[in-house]
Formats: C-alpha cells, structure tokens, sequence
C-alpha cells in the first residue's frame, strides 16, 4: 500500500457558517499537494462543501451543540476526506430522482449528492465514530 | 461573502461576491425577492469574483429563476468562470438558464 499521511484533521461546530473556511483550507491543502487547479477549486470544493453541508444540517439535524471533524489522508495516488457527524447516517444506495432529467431540472433540491458523485472519484458511507461520509479524489 | 446590488437601465445587476453557498443564499434570495416586489423585471446575476456555488445556491438560482418568470420578468447570468461553466454543464442548468460571456452581452440580450 503506498504510504499516506494525515494532511488535515479539523472539527467545527455543526453550523454552516464554518463551511467555508474549511473548504478553503482544504483548498490550499490541494495546492500545496500539486493536484490539478480544477480538481482544487472545483471537486474538492464543491464536493467537500456538499459533504459538510449534509453533515451539518441532516447529520446533526442542525444542532448547534453537535460537531462535524474533516479528515484528509493524502497517498500517493488519491486524497480521501472523511466528513463526520453525530447522526445515524443514511442510505446511500437508496434511489433518488436524477436532478440532470428535463422533469427535476426546476427542482430546488436534490443536487447535492449528485454533486459529490459527479466531483468525486468514489463516495462512500459508513459508520465509525459517527457517520462517516468518504469521498476519494485519484491525484 | 456578499452580495452588491446595482442598477444599469432597467436591469437590477446583482454581484456575488465570494460563495453562494448554503450558509449566505437566503441573503441572496431576500435581496431579489425584495427587488421583484418593488416591481423590478430585468435581472442579471455576475458571477465574475464568485468563487464557488454548492447545490444549494445552484438550487436558489432555480427558485428565483422560476418566481422571475411567474411576475412576467426575466433572469440572465453572466461572467461564469470554468469551474462555474463546468458545473452548470454536469447539472444539465446551462440549459435552465440564459448565460451571456460578458456583462455587457448579458445587458444587450434583454
């Protein structure tokens, strides 16, 4: 297995005014990694900002009094953020409406995991120590 | 992270300054909502100093489009950087919306 290692560990309080400044942490984490600039600014973002989001407000319901902790390990061939929350997780096998179809185009909702398949090279759900959503990027 | 209104004609041009993200597209949505009920029609949205939008502030963009349309008036967007353009294209909404290169083009087209 090629070696990795922790590139960022960070728990905030559930409340979406915190987002930013860990996707933009992550952010120039990715820079300083040489990962292409559109894979920085625009899958790690997005994605990440997707995952925290979820974390924050359908995880931990939204309590304020809750955590989020955002964990990035770099290898030689991915980055792998965990995104973590107190809640008791959800399927993400379950079908949902394709928010690209003619039909759900108008819809308000329904984009964010979408967002994270389509950024991201794998996503994954499991608990341990909370829920735990995974999304690897390949460098 | 804001929003700056401004008027050129008739059109009511918003900037987004920084994120249009879950945590500031209510801000956003008030803003124009406030806009269209003093009886303005003719909006353009400029994303040139956005940096990133989440599916929240995409779906914002798809609410206001749509109460835009219901009081007879009309939504452009302008100024979409790459990674702007390449996530409206995954989401299929360059097809929703009317986007224009520039802020001038955008301003002609109405």
């Amino acid at each position: 297995m090629a070696d990795s290692h922790v590139a960022l560990d960070v728990e905030i309080p559930s409340d979406v005014r915190y987002i930013d400044s860990v996707v933009e942490l992550a952010t120039r984490k990715c820079r300083e990694l040489r990962l292409p600039a559109q894979k920085c600014t625009l899958n790690v973002r997005v994605a990440l900002a997707e995952a925290i989001s979820n974390a924050i407000l359908r995880g931990n319901g939204d309590a304020h009094n809750k955590h989020v902790r955002v964990r990035a390990v770099v290898s030689d061939d991915a980055v792998v953020f965990d995104v973590v929350d107190e809640g008791p997780g959800f399927d993400l096998a379950a079908d949902r409406p394709d928010p690209t179809s003619p039909e759900n185009l108008e819809h308000e909702d329904g984009r964010g995991l979408f967002l994270m398949r389509s950024l991201m090279d794998n996503v994954e759900r499991f608990q341990a120590d909370g829920n735990v959503v995974r999304l690897t990027l390949r460098r | 992270m804001s929003f700056a209104i401004s008027k050129q004609g008739e059109v009511v041009v918003v900037d987004v300054e920084g994120q249009l993200i879950v945590g500031n597209r209510q801000e956003l949505k008030q803003k124009v909502l406030d806009e269209l009920e003093k009886g303005e029609k003719k909006f353009l949205i400029d994303f040139s100093q956005t940096g990133y939008i989440d599916s929240s502030g995409l779906g914002v963009l798809v609410s206001l489009s749509k109460k835009i349309r219901e009081q007879g008036g009309e939504l452009r967007l302008a100024n979409l950087n790459d990674d702007l353009q390449t996530l409206f294209e995954l989401t299929k909404l360059d097809t929703l919306f009317q986007i224009s290169d520039t802020r001038e083009r955008a301003l002609e087209s109405f």
